[in-house]
């Protein structure tokens, strides 16, 4: 079997271009067959869009179409960044993304450790079920759940009376809106997130650990010395993979969860995009299509500098 | 394992069993933030709504049990229309998700194929760089989809992500079963069909859940999409309901005194209403979730 595929390799190999693909064509003709609607897909619902990313350097007027606005540069890349809105939309969304890793990162971890020292295999999978659970509620309804029990008297407001705090309606202080961002960002997403590490956790040889108890370790030392450096690559992995999205500010959400008030402290450069345009009552299509190109191209690079920051380090990258 | 749990038990010292209590506790404490926003919620749907206006603070039980919100939001109009959109986006989606998937999947699965490298670059471009939301926006109105649920159905008809797990499915079947299939005078359509899908099934499943869930849970791109309220999906109703505060409410809240009263009954109800069938079907399907993201990881 082994020697004919050589050789029908080595005849292969002689064909002229021409006739490797005519070969090629008739051969794979059924996988080609397959794979045309999904080009079809990508040209019409991917590639298309892309070609019209053109408006962000045209004064773009819906009247006027695509081909018959006037090219204006970069004009509206300067005026977006000479906008006072500009440092407030970068600021905001390095923050809150920042906040997300500094207290997101880290919670599925200590989650996953905590349950790796559960002796009760009953009591670890009711855990794993209950804690999952958040991930598959809409967004719709987590940013319905938040509103309703941040009102002025709401829930939060009861608790925080009780402890001697003032009623308020929390989501519209400007001070409060991030915390309620990543606090209900980590309520949705520990026990999901957590499952990564809880597979990298089994795979940790449990020997090691009987020679550790041998030695004398304690279960903290224990933790110390043997889970956490198993667990190391997985997170170095992660936390270079979550580096490289940091402007992917989850926008859907800010636009369910802010308004007006808190706009200072909320917006970002998503959730500007959509304010100017689609949800304006004149849009400024290509200004809006301006700062999105600016906000992948910025994404792009982010993912490239972390990608080949993890291939040097960890030999473990995308592409 | 249960041998080694119980020598370890034998031998415990009294700091490793204060530390099992401090981590069993941090759990249940864990497992209760995680559940009772969820139950609040079920608990106050079932209550009347004097009550609840006029007590706060914690509840563990219904009080006043009524099971008028619920009747409430069913005379709703546009809640019924919002579950009969969404179960057609989903009936005609989830089919053509999964055909395009496999489709892709054992394309890229597969060896030997010219042009491999090049559509294999066009797909995974598609994961980094987008048109952004104007450009689409246009696009979709240009295709004359504006208005229309296909405009919920096919911008999303495949997952990039969603396919490498399938290629990964895929590659994990043995070449020597394709090649004997080829030789008995198969094509590579009556492969996928016949050998290829139904190896691959629990992965399967797993797409079908992911996409499912995907669809059930979108809501922005109808928001921009669709015009006419009786398109809406369930999401977006829910959204007009609870969020936005729209006058989407006036005319179903004709009845009732004050649109307030009427948002305020039915927002427990509605919540429950949306939530219910994913959370019934969730734990059932745990661990083909589960199994996605360990595929996905490998990749990933």
């Amino acid at each position: 079997m082994a020697k004919s595929n050589a050789v029908i390799n080595a005849h292969y190999k002689r064909l002229s271009p021409g006739k490797k693909i005519a070969r090629d064509f008739s051969h794979n003709k059924y996988k080609y067959l397959m794979i045309l609607p999904v080009l079809v897909y990508l040209i019409l619902f991917c590639y298309k869009p892309m070609y019209g990313i053109q408006i962000a350097f045209k004064n773009f007027k819906v009247t006027r179409g695509m081909a018959k606005s006037p090219w204006v540069g970069l004009y509206w890349f300067e005026h977006f960044f000479n906008d006072p809105y500009f440092w407030r939309l970068l600021r905001n969304t390095f923050t809150i993304s920042g906040l997300t890793i500094l207290f997101g990162f880290p919670a599925p971890i200590v989650l996953a450790l905590m349950l790796n020292e559960v002796r009760n295999s009953k009591f670890k999978r009711t855990v794993q079920t209950i804690t999952y659970m958040p991930y598959f509620i809409s967004l719709v309804v987590l940013c319905s759940l938040i509103k309703i029990y941040c009102q002025q008297y709401g829930l939060v407001s009861d608790i925080v009376s009780f402890f001697g705090g003032v009623k308020q309606n929390w989501l519209q202080d400007p001070r409060y809106f991030r915390i309620i961002y990543v606090i209900s960002d980590i309520w949705q997403g520990i026990g999901w997130n957590s499952i990564i590490y809880l597979a990298a956790l089994s795979g940790i040889d449990q020997e090691q650990y009987e020679a550790a108890r041998i030695d004398g370790a304690n279960r903290f030392q224990q933790m110390l010395h043997i889970t956490l450096p198993g667990l190391l690559p997985t997170i170095t992995i992660l936390f270079i993979l979550r580096m490289g999205s940091i402007l992917n500010v989850g926008y859907e959400k800010i636009l369910l969860l802010y308004q007006p008030t808190t706009y200072e402290v909320a917006d970002v450069f998503s959730t500007y995009t959509y304010r100017i345009s689609l949800g304006a009552t004149t849009p400024q299509y290509s200004l809006s299509t301006a700062v999105s190109l600016f906000n992948t191209v910025v994404n792009v690079v982010f993912l490239l500098i972390t990608n080949f920051l993890s291939g040097r380090t960890t030999e473990s990258s995308l592409f | 394992m249960t041998k080694a749990a119980h020598t370890n038990r034998i031998r415990e010292s009294t700091g490793s069993k204060v530390f099992n209590v401090i981590n069993a506790i941090l759990l249940i404490f864990l497992c209760f933030l995680t559940l009772y926003p969820i139950w609040y919620c079920l608990v106050a749907s079932f209550t009347a709504t004097s009550y609840l206006s006029a007590h706060q603070g914690i509840m563990f039980i219904p009080h006043m049990f009524t099971t008028s919100a619920y009747r409430l939001a069913f005379t709703h109009p546009l809640l019924l229309s919002g579950y009969r959109n969404i179960l057609i986006v989903l009936v005609v989606s989830v089919p053509l998700n999964i055909i395009l998937t496999v489709f892709t999947g054992y394309f890229l699965a597969s060896r030997d194929v010219l042009l491999k490298p090049v559509i294999q670059f066009m797909i995974m471009f598609t994961m980094f760089f987008n048109g952004g939301m104007i450009p689409t926006f246009l696009n979709i109105r240009d295709l004359g989809l504006y208005n229309t649920l296909w405009a919920l159905i096919l911008p999303g008809a495949i997952s990039v992500y969603n396919c490498i797990i399938c290629r990964t499915a895929i590659q994990s079947i043995p070449a020597s079963l394709n090649e004997s299939a080829y030789l008995d005078g198969a094509n590579d359509l009556v492969i996928v069909f016949r050998l290829t899908l139904p190896l691959i099934m629990p992965t399967i499943a797993v797409l079908v859940l992911y996409y499912g869930i995907g669809h059930w849970n979108a809501w922005f791109p109808a928001s921009i999409y669709l015009q006419d309220n009786d398109k809406l999906p369930i999401q977006n109703i829910m959204r007009s309901i609870l969020i936005a505060n729209s006058n989407l409410l006036n005319a179903a809240a004709s009845e009732t005194d004050k649109v307030d009263d009427f948002a305020e009954t039915i927002k427990y109800s509605t919540i429950i209403l949306t939530t219910v069938p994913v959370l019934c079907i969730y734990p059932f399907l745990q661990k083909y979730f589960v199994k996605g993201v360990m595929i996905g990881a490998v990749k990933g």
